[in-house]
């Protein structure tokens, strides 16, 4: 199983960047603990939620063939609250890719008001790391692709509909 | 109209500054980008993306700091030393770097060392120039 912190991309342009929506709700068991009689969503898991957007867009640049970690928080900044009931808007954009790993920038909103802006760098650890070795299964993509086929299910921008989706992960 | 050294050195500072969240009176131009300053490796790459958008210019893998290929190549090292050949690699592989004192001991725990604000200035220069 895989932990997926987003709901569903709204816009994907392969390459540059996308838009993706996560609903928050007082069902997230964590939100009774942060804070009792104040529930507010932790902003560690604002920049989870923006490593999955981002982190699905670099990695679909590559055809999901990299292995891709976050790297590095380049910039959190946090405007306000989110509550149970928002739903948030994450808007990721690809600054620079390279072979070895990529720079993102992005943006969190609310109805419209700025809710944080956070800048990512990953790492395509294949490329990286002195050569080091790691499995050949890429842990990252591909241990059961049809969960970000589903999560990109309204936007496959690479002229596929859901024929193409299922398709791919054969 | 050419960017002159200094223009050059003070967006460095800015790049470093901003990359590795430094303080501005940390990055002089004597400083080493890994022992005074606490650069890792994905900051080497963050820094790149950045000299490329500020200056307009295209850095080649490996090009600015390729000392992980180098230390990994049995030719290059041996008993934690470079080699003469290693050596060798490393003046065509660094030719915007002084590497007079390297050169007496040279340690591959050292090689760090080698990677100053100035080293980066070098290269940026160089590149503009050639441009």
């Amino acid at each position: 199983m895989r932990w997926i912190w987003i709901d569903k991309f709204v816009e994907f342009k392969s390459g540059q960047s996308a838009v993706a929506v996560k609903n928050v709700t007082l069902a997230e068991e964590h939100l009774h603990d942060h804070f009792p009689g104040f529930p507010v969503m932790p902003e560690s898991l604002m920049i989870e939620a923006m490593a999955q957007t981002a982190g699905i867009l670099v990695g679909e640049a590559k055809k999901f063939e990299e292995k891709v970690i976050l790297a590095k928080v380049k910039k959190a900044v946090f405007f306000d609250y989110v509550k149970p009931g928002d739903s948030l808007r994450l808007e990721a954009t690809i600054d620079s890719i390279a072979p070895e790993a990529a720079g993102t920038r992005g943006k969190i909103t609310c109805a419209d008001k700025v809710i944080a802006e956070i800048d990512l760098m990953f790492s395509h650890i294949d490329q990286n790391l002195a050569g080091r070795e790691f499995p050949e299964d890429n842990f990252v993509f591909d241990a059961d692709t049809s969960v970000f086929n589903s999560l990109l299910r309204d936007v496959l921008s690479h002229g596929a509909g859901p024929e193409t989706a299922e398709a791919e992960q054969k | 109209m050419a960017t002159s050294r200094d223009e050059i050195l003070q967006q460095v500072q800015e790049i470093l500054v901003e990359a590795l969240g430094l303080d501005d009176d940390e990055v002089t131009a004597e400083a080493t980008l890994m022992e005074d300053l606490g650069a890792e490796s994905i900051d080497f790459l963050d820094i790149v993306f950045r000299l490329e958008k500020a200056f307009a210019i295209k850095i080649p893998r490996e090009e600015l700091f390729p000392a992980e290929s180098l230390m990994n190549n049995p030719e290059f090292v041996s008993n934690g030393k470079l080699t003469e050949t290693g050596l060798n690699e490393l003046r065509e592989k660094l030719p915007h770097t002084d590497l007079a004192a390297f050169e007496e001991d040279p340690d591959i725990n050292k090689l760090g060392d080698l990677f100053t604000v100035r080293a980066i200035v070098n290269y940026v220069e160089a590149k503009l120039n050639a441009a």
